[in-house]
């Protein structure tokens, strides 16, 4: 079974792999946003995974945090692009509409 | 005899969700423009995501990791689809052109932030 967990792990490193080239390739600075956000996602399966690879069953626990902070992280980083300050709301923010 | 059709049914849900993660990053390298890119993503993420947690749930039954990765799970499911609209809109607003409008004449293209099905 520890195969089968070995397996599923690579399979989401190499699409890790694929998402940093889409995050270095660009050409709009929407793709990397996107290409970085498929990469936290994929971090939380590969720690999961990791978990039961390894059998500690604390790093669930990282898992658990970086699924909430990958998403903060990503919806800061678009409002930063869109309005170049946080705390700036208006005409073109990512809630425009 | 019931373990082996668990370890079974584990094993395809996790080879699975490996087969569409790979699958979405590749469309997300290979399509032409923003818009498939991230319907490639953002399609795949949220299903690869669902089918490891599961496999991952077979292989623990009733436990707190169970719990854990079923609250994960959850987070993930509230959260994906919510970046994907995110990033859809704030390219929108910012006039990212889909590959297809941006060949057609530029009198009956929709303004900006309009949907593109009333063309």
């Amino acid at each position: 079974m520890t195969a089968v967990l070995v397996i599923a792990t690579m399979a989401i490193f190499a699409t890790m792999a694929l998402a940093l080239i889409r995050a270095l390739k660009g050409p709009t600075i929407y793709d990397r946003i996107v290409a970085v956000n498929v990469f936290g996602t994929k971090t939380v399966l590969v720690v999961a995974l990791i978990t039961y690879v390894t059998g500690h069953a604390d790093l669930i626990d990282v898992a658990l945090v970086y699924a909430l902070i990958n998403f903060i992280a990503i919806v800061a980083v678009l409002k930063l692009v869109k309005m170049r300050d946080l705390a700036k709301a208006g005409e073109g923010d990512i809630t425009d509409g | 005899m019931a373990e082996t059709v668990i370890n079974v049914l584990s094993a395809i849900f996790l080879l699975a969700g490996g087969a569409f993660g790979i699958l979405g990053g590749l469309g997300l390298l290979r399509f032409p423009d923003f818009y498939s890119r991230l319907h490639a993503a953002g399609v795949t993420e949220t299903l690869c995501a669902v089918l490891i947690v599961l496999g991952l749930v077979l292989q623990s039954g009733f436990s707190l990791l169970t719990i854990k990765l079923l609250l994960i799970l959850l987070f993930l499911l509230f959260t994906a689809p919510t970046a994907t609209h995110a990033l859809a809109r704030a390219a929108m607003v910012d006039e990212v052109e889909p590959e297809v409008i941006a060949k057609q004449s530029s009198e009956n293209r929709p303004a900006p932030g309009e949907p593109s099905s009333n063309i």
